[in-house]
């Protein structure tokens, strides 16, 4: 239970991080405070999440201590999350990326019988449906407009799809949850992912990549040199200065 | 912000609580001063015993800054006006809604230059009421805002949303 929290918590909290980046260097004002806004909310959630893994945890850790004094293979997020912001359609197509999923997640989470975790989602779906809604509209207006727009669109793509396949990584822990109706089942969550994704690529003239390697490891705590770095920065005032409060 | 996940019926307030809901009036939200904490439906359950006085909130955005000073107004307002422990109970379930909001939080809202939330779709400008408006961007300058701009009299203004 506690790394399934774990991991939902990281997902979130290291999303709502990258996105926080773009804090000053949105493609405009009203983007700047649209990214920002979403930065705030996911990382509500993910204070949300961390409580719960630590009362999960139960040996006195507090959410502050997971965020700030774990190190990178303590983190249990997807890769995707991690990745650099690149520009804004990396960012954006990672965003919806993520929306789709937390929808559904959360969706199924809402039932769940752990009912910390069904409030919690109750409460995150009606913030990351919103989100959803906005990224779908940029989905649309990229992938429909200029030649820039749309090769830019591509990259992206092309960079980011192989990283998409962990989200939906199975395990034996995470069957016993299933089965407990705890957590939400990830062939499930990877249909109604991939219906929707793939709906949405239909109407535009993008195409997946057909390299076909899967991005893998987050969950155990193997990350790429990306995280570390983010860390480093994050992390750095609790290291520094340890128990400091603000 | 100090999560508990205390579940319960959403209990009527009950007469001898009037007392403490009428200081509650006092606690507003400190990024709209003109709304309460009750016209915002933040406030979701008082009770009260001879040593105690126990706050239930919910959360109107889980990542919104102001609830933490929400909960502090509240402990510091009650703390002067009765010598009881006060206790802030926060509360996700059932998720806050802007129907939860006041008739009176949305006419003062209006006033002070923010379209309260709205399910008819009917966006109007509160600076000359026209309909003629657009949306600028989805989030204004909080979590629960969006931007508009009306096309008469060219003014922006922030609607809030409906979640």
């Amino acid at each position: 239970m506690y790394n399934y929290i774990q991991n939902l918590a990281d997902n979130t909290l290291i999303l709502g991080q990258r996105l926080a980046q773009w804090c000053g260097h949105g493609p405009f004002l009203e983007e700047d405070l649209a990214l920002t806004n979403t930065s705030l909310d996911i990382l509500g959630q993910a204070q949300m999440l961390l409580n719960l893994a630590a009362e999960i945890k139960g040996d006195g850790s507090t959410a502050d201590d997971l965020a700030f004094l774990r190190d990178a293979i303590g983190f249990k997020n997807v890769i995707l999350v991690e990745q650099p912001n690149g520009d804004f359609a990396h960012t954006m197509l990672r965003q919806y990326f993520m929306d789709v999923y937390h929808v559904h997640l959360y969706t199924i989470l809402s039932g769940s019988s752990n009912q910390s975790l069904a409030e919690i989602a109750e409460k995150s779906l009606k913030e990351v449906t919103y989100h959803l809604e906005r990224s779908q509209l940029w989905m649309q207006r990229l992938a429909h407009g200029t030649k820039e727009s749309i090769d830019r669109l591509q990259n992206a793509l092309n960079e980011l799809w192989h990283y998409t396949h962990e989200l939906f990584e199975e395990s034996e822990e995470l069957d016993d949850l299933v089965e407990q109706g705890i957590a939400a089942d990830p062939i499930h969550l990877k249909i109604h992912w991939e219906a929707d994704v793939k709906e949405w690529l239909a109407s535009t003239a993008l195409t997946i990549p057909k390299t076909g390697w899967k991005a893998t490891g987050g969950l155990n705590g193997h990350h790429s040199e990306y995280l570390g770095l983010m860390l480093c920065e994050m992390q750095f005032l609790q290291r520094a200065y340890p128990d400091c409060e603000w | 912000m100090k999560c508990s996940f205390y579940r319960g019926p959403i209990q009527i307030v009950n007469g001898s609580n009037q007392q403490i809901l009428k200081v509650l009036k006092g606690v507003t939200d400190p990024e709209i001063p003109v709304l309460s904490l009750q016209d915002l439906g933040v406030i979701r359950n008082v009770s009260s015993s001879d040593m105690t006085i126990e706050v239930t909130i919910t959360p109107t955005y889980s990542g919104c800054p102001a609830m933490e000073l929400m909960e502090q107004s509240i402990v510091e307002l009650l703390s002067g006006e009765f010598s009881k422990e006060i206790i802030v109970i926060t509360k996700l379930s059932p998720a806050w809604t802007t129907d939860w909001m006041t008739e009176h939080g949305k006419k003062v809202l209006f006033e002070y230059g923010i379209m309260p939330p709205t399910k008819t779709g009917k966006i109007i400008c509160p600076q000359c009421q026209s309909q003629q408006v657009e949306l600028i961007s989805q989030f204004g300058s909080t979590a629960c805002k969006a931007l508009y701009r009306c096309t008469d009299c060219l003014e922006p203004f922030d609607y809030f949303k409906c979640h």
